[in-house]
């Protein structure tokens, strides 16, 4: 079936990537190496078992960089390289592997590139804090259970490394869990993205079954093709696929754990929100993008909305919030409800090159927040002020960070961005449009206060702030770059001579997706969105401008009604305080008692039933052996004081007598029924 | 190795007897040389298993076909037959109950509750375990019996003897009593409650046997019987609603579980381990091997009862987790949740869920019981199950703490461990149960499970966060707590090891199960399964 449905590749003249491709399983399994050799070995190392996670993931970084290189020049597509590991009957199989197309190795290199920079990073970040070994080994196994997620050529190995995932998070958001705060915010990560992950595991069930095979090729293929046992269960598998991935992706109203999630060290922040973990949803959606276009199509307006809602509403909490981290994240969630809308919306290439895009700059912002962070050893934007002069790098790098999330041209968020909005107004989404237009001005509204507030005016904070070691700006640097220019690799109508572009590298793969992408500049639209996205800045200038005191600019914001809504993000964290709370509380508790008295409440019953009747039938007559052998309770109750001797002896002829009584009763009634 | 043929499955059964014989002529002070017994029995016995295993013929995979199969006359007067044999689906159990056994004397080593005693101890795991090995090899219906009724004896004694014995008060009686013996008198007369129905049924079938052919209890004639349509009717209905009774209470379903929290809190950590390990797959194996083959119509008949009663007990057990305050409690609880998506998998008749029964089963034996295992050794260093006295314990002790993190989250479920795919496929299974099963009791009972799944993680991150995580409580500031020893490390690396393994590639459970369970599936019911009616 493999190579049937092989011949159906719409890229028939792409290289197979060849040893690289064939070796790509590599990507999959060095974190877990390293791993476990840094549970074994960390403590003893200088840098605390970082030698292996970095280590780890440069060698990924070669197989990743190659493999994308080879995807630009030729194009490589290899089909998928599978193992079975279980036969569970009805021809269904488990298998793991790992898929070697233009959508993967765009992840292999999001993932390990990005990876590496963080953690590089980190190396300096944590350095003197607690338990450094364990915040590699859990890193690295957040890389790999990612790697093994955008890797996964099917259903099921997607749900482990989506699993793995979320464990790894649980672990890291959680990782200074002294404090029940931390352990809170994993916990509420890990329980609302499992209740998301019903609908992940129930859609592969549902599609899985349809179909015959968990493979994603041939879950393409089949919808693609018509298959009519698909089509019956397309919408309802659909749906529950799309509500898994508004877990992972945060989108409303499952976003509520991604702002708690900042709980974890910042270079977690970093690699969360950028390359890994969130972008999981959009990945799934896109992996399934042919079952969206071609049969769930109904769904598209419903996922649209939710994105629509996540993008805007979203944004408008990074606002209020006082925690540079906490700006960043509710940026994040907005920033997927872009991807998500995008891809739901018909986008595959505009969502996905959001994803690119925002990977770098948003890693680059996060881990700005964490240089300013490390400085000044406060979250909040109060403490700061006045940073750039203390941090020129970190103020360098964040501005640029800041000024490719609000999209300006030509940083890389504005050709993504533009793409979004193209595809939406080219896709009839004309009101969804203009709501995205909106968001990118509060987009750069919020960033220049970010930027305000922690880099302009005067110090507020305790200490002298001083710039980061190299090992943290180098990073820095580092992701700049790509946040500056990757944004050319898409320009709408230019195929750079040798390459082509982003749109021709995520074209290779086995299935056609039915996508569109834009042939030109739209220079109208291009326009609106950059004004917006000026006009933000400038708004948010005016108000957060240098020298004026924060809490005088955060007054001209306590808008009545709207503020307090925003600062209590919606009302919906309570919501599902209390829903978690009644489940675990009350609930709970009424089910213990109908187990304690209602169900064991007739049990018991029962056994003081069959103690009194008999009782009253032999009356005194041997005490002894009906004691022992109708009523354990009160038997045991007098055997309690007497010893061990007593017991063993006494408990024989209960089980003798127990034994003979029932098979009297037995026989009796055996006589009955016949 | 033709010995083998022969006498292999009868000395894997009989030789920890044996060894229960020779222990008892150790004197009771020599304690070095009992342990080392003991261990040298249970470590022979499970070397046997792995002999059964190497020379195991996987490519015979005709349902109702055994290996190694002994068959003599017996009890003439009842046409009872010494018949024992294995095939794909008990072999994985068979071997599961030997290893864990090996791992519960090692364990027990250095850990001894009071009234230590450790012959008198050993000797009475090693009757258990001729007991669950025997039930997991018999293929006549009073051996069978027998088998599954020795076990109770041994677990009351560990229970009642070496149990917990704080005073207890129980609701609607005036006196208080001892929790191991209520636990044990409790988890005693239930079982036999059931197990006299299960008799019944067994007796009822022998009788009927006898109006086509030869009266039998020999479960391979009576499976031909069975999927020849020999038993119909009303009678078929009862017979079956009697071994139901019997496997059920011993699984525990929904609401006949009440004696496990009971037993399961009150017996000594080795006793748990087993209990949960083997002793509740028993039930379920019952269910696979005697009621599905012998009244395949009344299996089908039955199915949407027990797909109900597993998806209430996954949801209801998961619940009453939450609201436990004693560690080694809510554990117990959890196993009402977990055999319920065994018996879920089951009671859909598809491959796929029988696949899903028992890597379910194979998967709560080594993780349940390295929960027990853990729990035990925590409470042997605190002296306390309360979850709200605790805390803080990745400081304490970060070993015990690291593999009890491991554990939950291999309990919860965690793809790429062993949990997983007994739930994942249970819920495959019951997405399209045999074909004329109702799709809406099935569906709602897959959707019931989904929910169940974030529910275990919930009360598992309960446990955690209270156990493992925050500062140590001002109780345990400054004690000296000693972290995992080697006893406890030797015992438990195997289940971790086989947790991952078994997580990563469950067809070391499938490549033995699948073609004998597709067979059973294929004689039964004719096999409508899960993708049946795919075109294409």
């Amino acid at each position: 079936m493999g190579s049937l449905l092989f011949a159906a590749a719409e890229a028939t003249h792409a290289g197979d990537g060849g040893w690289w491709a064939d070796t790509a399983g590599i990507m999959l399994i060095s974190p877990f190496v390293a791993f476990l050799l840094i549970l074994a070995f960390g403590k003893r190392l200088r840098y605390n078992g970082a030698e292996f996670a970095i280590g780890a993931l440069a060698i990924n970084t070669v197989w990743a960089v190659v493999l994308f290189v080879l995807n630009m020049t030729e194009g490589v597509l290899r089909e998928p390289v599978r193992f079975v590991v279980g036969d569970i009957g009805s021809g269904l199989t488990f298998e793991l592997g790992w898929a070697v197309d233009g959508l993967s190795i765009m992840m292999y290199l999001l993932v390990n590139l990005v990876g590496l920079l963080v953690f590089t990073y980190a190396v300096g970040y944590m350095e003197g804090d607690r338990r450094v070994p364990w915040f590699f080994a859990a890193f690295s196994l957040f890389a790999g259970s990612m790697l093994l997620l955008v890797g996964a050529p099917n259903l099921v190995q997607l749900i482990i490394g989506w699993e793995g995932v979320g464990l790894a998070s649980y672990l890291l958001i959680g990782f200074y869990w002294e404090d029940h705060e931390n352990v809170n915010a994993g916990n509420k990560a890990f329980m609302v993205n499992k209740l998301a992950d019903v609908g992940l595991l129930l859609g592969a069930v549902f599609l899985g079954v349809a179909i015959g095979s968990f493979d994603f090729a041939e879950l393409n293929l089949a919808a693609v093709e018509g298959n009519a046992a698909l089509s019956a269960v397309a919408i309802a598998g659909g749906a529950l696929l799309f509500f898994g991935a508004m877990g992972k992706s945060a989108q409303f109203p499952f976003h509520i754990w991604l702002p708690d999630a900042m709980a974890g060290p910042t270079p977690v922040s970093a690699l969360m929100h950028a390359a890994t973990m969130v972008t999981a949803g959009i990945y799934l959606m896109a992996r399934t993008f042919p079952l969206y276009q071609q049969m769930a199509a109904d769904l598209r307006p419903w996922m649209v909305a939710i994105g629509t809602i996540t993008l805007f509403a979203m944004g408008l909490l990074a606002l209020v919030v006082d925690d540079i981290k906490k700006v960043l994240a509710y940026s994040t969630v907005s920033q997927l409800g872009y991807m998500m809308t995008a891809v739901a919306a018909g986008g595959y290439t505009a969502g996905l090159f959001h994803l690119f895009t925002h990977a770098f700059f948003k890693a680059l912002l996060f881990l700005g927040a964490g240089s300013v962070i490390h400085a000044v050893h406060s979250n909040n934007m109060s403490d700061m002020g006045g940073l750039r002069k203390y941090m020129p790098r970190t103020y360098a790098t964040f501005v640029i960070g800041a000024l490719a999330l609000a999209g300006i041209f030509p940083l890389s968020g504005f050709w993504s961005k533009d793409e979004i909005l193209a595809t939406l107004g080219h896709e009839g989404y004309t009101a969804v449009m203009w709501i995205a237009i909106a968001g990118a001005f509060v987009t750069a509204f919020y960033m220049t206060r970010a930027v305000a507030l922690t880099f302009h005016g005067t110090y507020k904070g305790h200490g002298h702030p001083h710039e980061s070691p190299p090992v943290m700006t180098v990073p820095l640097i580092a992701l700049a770059v790509p946040s500056v220019v990757a944004g050319l690799l898409n320009i709408p109508g230019v195929s750079w001579p040798g390459i082509g572009n982003f749109t021709e590298w995520l074209a290779v793969r086995v299935v056609p997706m039915g996508d569109h992408h834009a042939e030109a500049i739209d220079f109208f639209l291009a326009g609106v969105g950059l004004l917006a996205a000026v006009a933000g800045i400038v708004l948010g200038w005016l108000i957060f401008a240098p020298d004026r005191d924060t809490q005088q600019a955060r007054d001209r914001l306590e808008i009545p009604v709207l503020y307090p809504l925003f600062r209590r993000k919606y009302y919906m964290d309570d919501v599902a305080l209390g829903i978690s709370r009644f489940t675990m509380g009350p609930f709970a508790r009424f089910v213990n008692w109908t187990n304690t008295y209602i169900i064991d409440g007739v049990v018991n019953g029962v056994g003081g039933l069959v103690y009194h009747l008999a009782r009253f039938i032999y009356g005194g007559v041997d005490q002894r052996g009906i004691d022992g052998i109708v009523n354990g309770l009160s038997a045991a109750a007098d055997a309690a004081g007497s010893g061990l001797r007593k017991l063993q002896t006494g408990r024989v002829q209960q089980y003798a007598a127990s034994f003979v009584m029932g098979a009297i009763v037995l026989v009796i009634v055996f006589v009955l029924v016949r | 190795m033709e010995w083998f043929d022969t006498w292999g499955l009868p000395l894997i059964v009989f030789l920890p007897l044996v060894g229960a014989l020779v222990l008892g002529l150790i004197p009771k002070e020599k304690e070095d040389a009992v342990k080392a017994t003991a261990l040298l029995f249970s470590l022979v016995t499970f070397g046997l298993s792995l002999v059964a295993i190497g020379l195991f013929d996987f490519d015979l995979d005709t349902y109702n076909t055994y290996q190694f199969e002994v068959n003599t006359r017996w009890i003439p007067a009842i046409d009872s037959n010494f018949h024992l044999g294995v095939d794909g689906i008990s072999l994985p159990l068979l071997v599961l109950s030997c290893f864990v056994t090996v791992l519960a004397v090692i364990y027990s080593w250095d850990h001894w509750e009071e009234p230590r005693n450790p012959r008198a101890f050993l000797m009475l795991m090693m009757i258990l375990l001729t007991g669950m090995n025997g039930t997991f090899v018999a293929l006549d219906l009073v051996l069978f019996f027998i088998f599954f009724e020795v076990v109770l004896v041994p677990m009351y004694f560990l229970i009642g003897i070496w149990g917990d014995k704080a005073p207890r008060k129980i609701p609607g009686f005036s006196r208080v009593v001892e929790t191991r013996l209520y636990a044990a008198i409790k988890f005693f007369l239930f079982t036999l409650f059931g197990s006299a129905f299960m008799l019944l049924g067994f007796l009822a079938l022998y009788f009927r046997s006898g109006e086509f052919g030869d009266r039998t209890f020999d479960i391979v004639e009576l499976t031909n019987l069975g999927a020849s349509g020999a038993f119909t009717g009303t009678f078929a209905f009862l017979v079956f609603f009697g071994l139901f009774l019997g496997f059920a209470v011993k699984v525990p379903m929904w609401p006949l579980h009440t004696w496990l929290p009971d037993a399961h809190t009150a017996a000594p950590t080795v006793g748990s381990v087993l209990l949960a390990a083997i002793l509740l797959k028993l039930g379920t194996y019952g269910f696979v091997r005697i009621s599905l083959p012998i009244l395949p119509n009344e299996a089908v008949r039955w199915a949407p009862v027990i797909a109900i009663l597993s998806a209430i007990g996954i949801i209801y057990g998961s619940l009453a987790c939450l609201a436990q305050t004693d560690m080694k409690r809510l554990i117990a609880f959890s196993s009402v949740g977990h055999m319920g998506f065994v018996m879920l998998g089951i009671s859909t008749l598809t491959d796929v869920g029988i696949n899903a029964s028992i890597i379910g089963m194979v998967a709560h034996g080594l993780i349940t019981g390295l929960l027990f295992f853990i729990a035990g050794s925590m409470a042997h260093r605190y002296h306390t199950r309360e979850m709200a006295r605790l805390g803080g314990q990745m400081k304490l002790m970060p070993i015990m703490g690291g593999i009890l993190g491991f554990t939950a989250m291999a309990s919860l479920g965690l793809p790429g461990l062993a949990g997983f795919w007994g739930e994942f496929m249970s819920l495959v299974s019951s997405y399209n149960p045999l074909d004329g099963l109702s799709l809406t009791v099935f569906r709602s009972a897959m959707v019931a499970g989904a929910i169940g799944t974030v529910l275990t993680a919930g009360y598992m991150l309960y446990m955690l966060q209270q156990v493992n995580f925050g500062e140590p409580s001002d109780e345990w500031v400054g004690r000296n707590f000693h972290d995992v020893d080697r006893f406890e490390m030797t015992a438990w690396v195997p289940l971790i090891i086989f947790t991952v393994v078994v997580g990563f590639y469950p067809n070391l459970i499938f490549g033995v199960t699948n073609d004998v369970v597709g067979s059973l599936v294929e004689m039964a019911f004719q096999g409508g399964a899960v993708t049946a009616g795919l075109g294409g």
